[in-house]
């Protein structure tokens, strides 16, 4: 794929990414998805609305090259037969599918997980995590991308 | 693609029981998105690898469902609770439905 944008339009973007994200940081994920994120996390959800804390997310602030940009996922949660972390999705606002990676534990493993992942922009991704109760719970990071991983 | 070896790490292969094993694992995989286009102009279809699990003697202990967002050659890192003895069994299936299969003998003492 080929990008349309010049380095200064990307720019432009960049800098009103990070200030949406600043004004949204305290309201959840933010709320300016080009692709489907929002629809990809209410069906995981199941409608709920994913409270903070509990998973957390890391990503590096600047990845220099979105083709391989490393993740780790972590969740809080005392994983006992009666109460562990069931799924976490991880999903891309930029990307143009969002959905990234799902991660299911169980007692026998901890809740963490690290992989490589594609970003086609700059972006917020988002981490949803939730427990066998129901319960719901995300994280957001924003990653500064310099050269996309959309391919060729 | 059964010519395929993906290369397995575990930190440690023995462990008091409720230890921590860290597994790593990387294998080889274009991971071709559908986003691409040959130079004729025709996107390229989508051919990934979808599915990863990791059973303890058959029982699914850890698993992850993989989109077009995964970079090529999927790597991951996790930690493993083993509450016994036996054969972890790790697995990618690909989008045409073939699979790559490795497997590594863990002790809980």
């Amino acid at each position: 794929m080929r990008h349309s944008l010049n380095r200064r339009q990307a720019l432009t973007l960049g800098t009103g990414a990070v200030v949406a994200t600043t004004l949204s940081l305290r309201a959840g994920p933010a709320r300016a998805a080009k692709n489907n994120t929002d629809e990809a996390i209410k069906a995981f959800t199941r409608g709920k609305e994913p409270a903070k804390g509990k998973v957390k997310l890391e990503l590096p602030e600047i990845a220099e090259n979105g083709n391989t940009v490393p993740m780790t996922v972590s969740v809080d949660a005392p994983m006992t037969p009666d109460s562990y972390v069931e799924e976490v999705m991880i999903v891309a606002e930029g990307n143009p599918n969002p959905g990234v990676v799902s991660f299911h534990f169980t007692p026998s493993s901890v809740p963490e997980a690290n992989t490589r992942i594609r970003l086609a922009e700059t972006q917020n991704v988002i981490a949803v995590a939730r427990m066998n109760d129901g319960s719901v719970f995300s994280d957001v990071r924003q990653v500064k991308v310099t050269i996309g991983g959309c391919g060729g | 693609m059964a010519d395929v070896k993906p290369r397995i790490k575990l930190d440690k292969k023995e462990v008091a029981k409720g230890g921590v094993i860290e597994v790593k694992t990387l294998v080889s995989h274009t991971m071709e998105s559908g986003q691409r286009k040959d130079k004729d102009g025709k996107t390229i279809p989508r051919k990934i690898l979808n599915k990863f699990t990791c059973d303890l003697n058959g029982k699914t202990i850890f698993s992850a469902e993989l989109e077009s967002a995964v970079s090529a050659n999927p790597y991951f890192q996790f930690k493993l609770k083993p509450e016994e003895s036996g054969t972890l069994t790790f697995t990618w299936v690909d989008d045409d439905g073939s699979k790559i299969q490795a497997t590594e003998q863990i002790k809980v003492a």
